[in-house]
């Protein structure tokens, strides 16, 4: 069928489009959920303005300078025969313009910036939670000093209160890198660094280290769980539950004192754990643990957790979206896997291959899915 | 047989005869050919260094792509960027400070020209001694800065962080021995009537750069002893459980690594403010200005260098200090590239190959320097920095600036070096595939890093939005490696063909162009007398048009420095005592022993041998 020149036109329109569309999803920050430029806290909100304004004033240069260098570059084209063009030599008024210009703009980015500086630096006061933040080759440890809990791998935290984290390295010098709550802070094995931010909407955020710490420095994730106030507490409670025995062993503690928020909560009745200690499968996979020694690296208590371990604490494994700090999906077939091949999956990192069976694995899994 | 053969040569010599041969060349200390020996080492190794990327970009064009597993990942990354900074950007610029900086200033030779050997033959050594870690399967795996604690034996067993260790001291003692070598020639061995502010501009910049060499090296070699004693000899300056701070490498480190950026940068600035004029037919705008940016970048370059610190949280003192003293910078800066601009505004632009490399050269380097001042804010940096932000930044200013204009000077020196016209179609075909490449190889950096990229990472997940531009940038990764086919392939084409360069091939306006292309081994039957910035021009302005073919003539009664093998001796012992050193648990100290005993036997030797 012969094609009238428009169709044609639309035909070609048609190939470019989804091109188009595609380059276009590809810029915008809403393709990435780990983008720093949609800021979801005060302290990431100083970032992003100083860099709008920066990038505003970058982007005028741009258009300027390299708008004046292509029209020189076709306005001035030459031929071999042509006469010698004038030989300038300089101008004294115009190097002077071109040098106190540029020190104007400058300084319309410092003002800002020595503003923002102060500001991000500042310790915050008042009603904070503190969060004690350590990196470990290749996971992260969140301990809640005023709650006295630990956990691993997800950070939770309450929408609207300033959260004040105190991290530190147990290793080598990691990076705590939260995009859409706050820039890179470091963490190293020698001193105490700060980092703060109050946050704004709640939700399921990515982060991850972002100092090159080692083999599996790749799979260093996190996830930052910010959740209403309400939410928050009913969490805290259910965590004060887990105890020095697990989750379902442990006699139910009913109601708990936060030190944050100072609100007497009580945990979620609903919050029933999938399998339990009558379980044959459960109280296989708890012998396991211990059989296997896997109670070396993994505490499973949230509270009164022991310092100093070299895996994550396990205390809620079973209710976490990501195992192996954001290496897996956590489901049953993943964390099964994950017991059986560390190695494969995550060579180089601290849990050695124990010659799980499949069986003994799927022990373990009804075991740990039962910490929520 | 050695020592027939280099009678022969000198006989050869003193006959006016270029000395042909495989030994002529391991025994030569003439600065051209030792610059055509840089030239061709270290583009041996940028090729190496970019097929170490290529490696890398297939692995990241898919999530979770198994194509390399991460400790060869993580060694492929390390050797990139240490190979392109260390034995490819630097040692290019070496050829260039070689064959041109004593023909632009009118001189025979470099002041030491038997240092001058020795130098590229620890370069040669210490970057054979890098790659050898890949025969033992153990490539250094930390990154171009070797982070401590990371490196500490109890985190790093093994020899990779050694090798790394060990083979940047190596490469350290050759850049400071050429650092001497090239000060003392600047500042000594100018033609009469050549005043420092008559010096073209290519010779400043590379004198800046040997200044910033002479004052940075030392800092990488106390911060590399000091990681060879925790290393060696149980010591704890970085290890933080006996009370050492892994922090303090951080900083030498940087006040190193800061300076060594503008060491990469400033002789491609250089030598674009040569070729620019050149083809605008029009002299340098601002050479005074042009000067003094110079050496105000390479003054702030030891003041800044804690801005690639702001995320270790150093408090707002010094983080305010370190930002405006980073913001400081882009004022010479700018004045440059104004300068620039000035320069082929109201010209009359020749378009030749080398005119095309160094003006992309300004258009790309103002986008470095943007996004550079971008990372001078702390608050904005500790989003972007470790991430592939700082990746395109600092390739739009290590390839987009340091590679464009070292390709700008390789064909615009080509005809000067190898009495050869480089290919002009083939030029042009190299330079739009590399532009192109190299902008969609990195520009979509910046948006995934703004969007969250890390650097580093053997892999990524799938669900961060990362897979488009991530494949869009290995595709073009390959277009850029094409574009250096064509460039090999222009000069294998190059080779084949006739010499017919003339002496003065682009109407250029100093020194080196007012002698046979190549030049004679003497460089000036007759030393020239200098009387303004412009010699030849000014020269052919006076003659009332294109000066006569220069011609070739005897060098009898020329007085040049006799050939010597002593300097590869005195190298080889220096490269066999770090050997020693890393072998140290298995020969004890006889390794060291040894190799020291060939390095004395060679100063020795190298002190009594006439000079000729």
């Amino acid at each position: 069928m012969p094609l009238t020149p428009a169709s044609r036109h639309l035909r070609r329109w048609a190939c470019v489009l989804p091109l188009l569309v595609l380059v276009a999803g590809a810029c915008s920050p809403g393709h990435y959920p780990q983008t720093t430029l949609r800021p979801l806290s005060d302290f990431a909100r100083i970032g992003d303005d100083i860099q709008n304004n920066t990038l505003y004033w970058a982007t005028g240069v741009f258009v300027l300078v390299e708008g004046a260098l292509l029209y020189a570059i076709f306005r001035f084209r030459g031929r071999p025969d042509d006469p010698e063009p004038s030989q300038v030599h300089g101008n004294t008024v115009i190097e002077i313009i071109w040098t106190v210009i540029p020190a104007l703009i400058l300084a319309a980015i410092a003002v800002p910036t020595v503003r923002g500086i102060f500001q991000t630096n500042a310790i915050p006061t008042g009603d904070v939670l503190r969060v004690d933040v350590v990196g470990h080759q290749w996971w992260w440890e969140f301990r809640y000093p005023t709650l006295n809990l630990t956990t691993a791998n997800e950070l939770h935290i309450p929408v609207g209160q300033t959260v004040s984290l105190h991290l530190g390295s147990a290793d080598v010098i990691h990076s705590f890198w939260p995009p859409r709550f706050a820039g890179k802070r470091d963490v190293f094995p020698n001193r105490e660094t700060r980092l703060w931010f109050k946050a704004e909407r709640a939700g399921e955020y990515p982060g991850q280290c972002a100092e090159f710490c080692g083999i599996q420095h790749a799979r260093m994730a996190f996830r930052v769980r910010a959740q209403s106030p309400a939410e928050f507490q009913t969490w805290v409670a259910h965590m004060q539950t887990l105890g020095t025995k697990p989750a379902a062993a442990a006699p139910a503690r009913d109601s708990v004192h936060t030190a944050s928020a100072g609100a007497t909560v009580r945990s979620d009745p609903q919050a029933a754990p999938p399998a339990g200690p009558t379980d044959p499968a459960y109280a296989a996979g708890e012998k396991l643990f211990a059989a296997k020694g896997c109670v070396g690296c993994h505490s499973l208590t949230a509270v009164n957790a022991p310092k100093g371990l070299v895996g994550p604490n396990l205390a809620n494994v079973g209710a976490r979206t990501y195992i192996a700090a954001g290496t897996l999906k956590n489901t049953d077939e993943n964390l099964a896997h994950w017991i059986r091949d560390p190695q494969g999956i995550k060579k180089g990192v601290l849990m050695p291959n124990l010659g799980v069976t499949a069986d003994e694995a799927r022990s373990l899994v009804a075991f740990l899915r039962a910490h929520q | 047989m050695a020592t027939t053969a280099l009678d022969q040569q000198r006989a050869h010599a003193a006959a006016g005869h270029e000395p042909t041969g495989l030994w002529s060349w391991i025994t030569t200390v003439d600065h051209k050919r030792i610059g055509i020996l840089y030239g061709a080492t270290a583009f041996t190794f940028f090729l190496m260094g970019g097929i170490e990327a290529l490696l890398l970009r297939i692995q990241l064009g898919t999530p979770n792509n198994t194509f390399l597993s991460p400790e060869t990942y993580n060694e492929l990354f390390t050797m990139h960027g240490t190979t392109m900074i260390f034995l490819a950007i630097m040692p290019l610029s070496a050829a260039f400070f070689n064959f041109i900086i004593p023909l632009q200033i009118g001189a025979r030779d470099v002041a030491f020209p038997r240092l001058n050997a020795f130098s590229y033959w620890v370069f040669l050594l210490g970057g054979l001694f890098l790659n050898a870690s890949w025969l033992f399967g153990a490539a250094p795996d930390t990154g171009w800065f070797g982070y401590a604690n990371l490196t500490s034996k109890q985190y790093s067993p093994g020899l990779h962080v050694d090798f790394w260790m060990l083979g940047l001291q190596t490469l350290g003692v050759a850049s400071l021995a050429a650092a001497v070598n090239f000060f003392t020639t600047v500042l000594n061995m100018r033609a009469p009537g050549m005043k420092l502010m008559r010096m073209p501009i290519f010779t400043w910049m590379s004198f800046i750069t040997q200044v910033l060499l002479l004052l940075a090296f030392p800092v990488i070699t106390v911060a590399l002893i000091l990681l060879m004693f925790d290393r060696f000899f149980g010591t704890n300056f970085y290890v933080p459980t006996a009370g050492g701070d892994p922090l303090l490498w951080q900083h030498l480190f940087w006040i190193f690594g800061h300076p060594e950026v503008y060491i990469l940068i400033l002789p491609a600035f250089g030598i674009v403010s040569e070729v620019l004029p050149v083809f605008a037919r029009k002299p340098l705008f601002g050479y005074a200005a042009m000067v003094f940016s110079g050496i105000f970048i390479a003054f702030l370059a030891f003041g800044v260098w804690a801005h690639h610190m702001f995320a270790t949280g150093m408090g707002p003192i010094a983080d305010t200090y370190f930002s405006l003293a980073t913001m400081l910078i882009a004022i010479p800066t700018g004045v440059k590239i104004f300068n620039w601009l000035g320069t082929v505004w109201g010209g009359s632009i020749q378009y030749k190959t080398p005119m095309y490399f160094a003006l992309a050269f300004v258009a790309m380097f103002i986008i470095g320097g943007l996004s550079g001042v971008m990372h001078g804010s702390p608050p904005a940096d500790l989003q972007q920095t470790d991430t592939y932000f700082v990746v395109a930044h600092f390739h739009y200013v290590m390839f987009g600036g340091s590679i464009f204009g070292l390709a700008a000077g390789a064909y615009y020196w080509w005809p000067k070096m190898f009495g050869r016209m480089l290919d002009e179609r083939l030029g042009k075909l190299h330079f739009w595939l590399m532009l192109i490449g190299f902008n969609l190889t990195f520009f979509p950096m910046h948006i995934l890093g703004l969007n969250g990229m890390p650097r580093r990472v053997y892999t990524y997940p799938e669900g961060l939005g990362f897979e488009e531009l991530n494949l869009l940038e290995t595709i073009s990764a390959f277009l850029l490696a094409a574009s250096f086919a064509v460039f090999l392939y222009n000069i294998i084409k190059t080779w084949r063909g006739p010499r017919n360069a003339p002496a003065d091939p682009w109407n250029a306006a100093t020194l080196e162009w007012t002698i046979p292309s190549p030049p004679q081994e003497w460089n000036f039957a007759e030393i020239p007398v200098v009387h303004g910035r412009d010699p030849l021009w000014e020269a052919k302005r006076e003659h009332g048009g294109p000066l006569p073919e220069p011609p070739k003539v005897s060098g009898a009664g020329i007085h040049m420095p006799n050939p010597s093998y002593w300097p590869l001796v005195t190298a080889l012992g220096l490269s066999a005592m770090m050997s020693g050193l890393m072998l140290i648990h298995h020969l004890g100290p006889w390794g060291i022993i040894a190799g020291g005993a060939i390095l004395l036997f060679g100063v020795f030797n190298w002190a009594f041998e006439p000079a000729g």
